[in-house]
């Protein structure tokens, strides 16, 4: 038996309310750091396929920018913020002020990799954060690893820890993008918050819920 | 006028499938997992494995799925090939993948996987006898790659460095 044939609705409903308090820190951060009015969903939380998973982050074969990290502490497990192309290099721009960045073509210019790094890190930091006080445990996130890649590439580095016990993920999944830019709808940044197999019953247990 | 419309097999994570020509066979965004193109040139059919994991015993859980690992899905896919009529003693291999996409300090083994699953695939193979006659692997580029069976020649696309045969 998988560890997902535990989870029931109520699990799924626990998981959604850890995203949602996560990445709204997170996206007050976002909003605070780039001065501008970010809009979050309401997040999804999910038990689906490792194919699924790659479809939901924007394509195996695509080209994002993904910032990973790993938590560690009480419940481990991977953290990514994925973002398309076109919304990291606006983010960016915005960060330091120069309109001729560009993340289409390596090479990359070290000052926005640093800078989208450092987006990563304010990012998953705010959220732990977030997700550290509402549960009372320790969660400590190492530091962010960036890469610009195929995000099939990406998100399957952060599979691994699963892959050994599961064929399924259970994603919390949290779409943010910037309210003007309503325009490109299909232009989101996301989080996606992977705890490893034995951090569901540690996570659970620390807001008084069992786990099967 | 006919177009001979070659059709393109996927192969997803953790999967495996066979192909043959004229159709191609292809796996998208391979990072630190290894995709395994197993081809029988004289019967133009081949196989292709996406794993994730070196070995079957790290699997924590009952069932598992055997494309999954390289010392499970090897075998399998050789398998499957000589039920499509492929001999096993004809059966040539090409690699691609097993990056290093992120760079931690304090590397654990699991973050080394990369390497690891290059490792138990090149094992594999020499326990079974299958020559590697190509290899892309390691760096730190994720990879898309594609086999046509027809001509052998399989086709890896990263970022940073366009596409190139092997």
């Amino acid at each position: 038996m998988s560890f997902t044939d535990k989870i029931n609705s109520l699990h799924l409903d626990i998981l959604r309310e850890i995203g949602n308090i996560g990445a709204g820190n997170a996206a007050t951060a976002l909003s605070k750091l780039l001065n501008k009015k970010i809009d979050m969903k309401v997040p999804n939380v999910e038990i689906v396929s490792f194919d699924e998973m790659m479809d939901m982050a924007g394509g195996s074969d695509n080209i994002a920018a993904g910032v990973f990290l790993r938590i560690e502490g009480d419940a481990p497990g991977s953290m990514f913020f994925m973002l398309p192309l076109e919304q990291a290099t606006n983010f960016i721009r915005d960060m330091i002020g120069d309109e001729t960045v560009q993340l289409a073509e390596p090479p990359y210019e070290e000052l926005a990799l640093s800078a989208l790094q450092e987006l990563g890190n304010i990012l998953s930091g705010s959220y732990l954060s977030a997700l550290s006080d509402f549960t009372n445990l320790s969660l400590y996130p190492s530091v962010p690893a960036l890469a610009i890649d195929m995000v099939g590439a990406i998100v399957s580095y952060g599979l691994i820890e699963l892959s050994q016990v599961s064929d399924y993920a259970i994603v919390i999944n949290t779409a943010l993008n910037e309210d003007e830019k309503s325009i490109s709808e299909t232009v989101k940044g996301h989080f996606f918050l992977l705890p490893d197999p034995d951090s569901f019953h540690t996570l659970f247990e620390s807001l008084g819920v069992k786990l099967g | 006028m006919m177009i001979d419309q070659a059709v393109v097999i996927k192969v997803g994570i953790a999967d495996m499938n066979t192909v043959k020509a004229p159709d191609v066979i292809r796996t998208s965004g391979l990072g630190s997992c290894v995709g395994i193109v197993l081809y029988d040139e004289r019967r133009s059919i081949a196989g292709l494995a996406h794993i994730m994991l070196p070995d079957s015993s790290l699997s924590k859980s009952g069932p598992v799925n055997i494309a999954k690992f390289a010392d499970t899905a090897i075998p399998e896919l050789v398998n499957r090939l000589g039920e499509l009529g492929a001999s096993k003693f004809s059966l040539k291999a090409k690699i691609a993948g097993g990056a290093q996409m992120f760079q931690f300090s304090g590397t654990s083994d699991i973050m080394r996987i990369g390497p690891r699953n290059v490792e138990a695939v090149k094992k594999e193979l020499n326990a079974l006898n299958i020559k590697i006659y190509g290899e892309d692997v390691g760096g730190n580029s994720g990879r898309t790659i594609e086999f046509n069976p027809a001509t052998y020649e399989l086709a890896i696309r990263t970022v940073n460095k366009g596409t190139h045969i092997i």
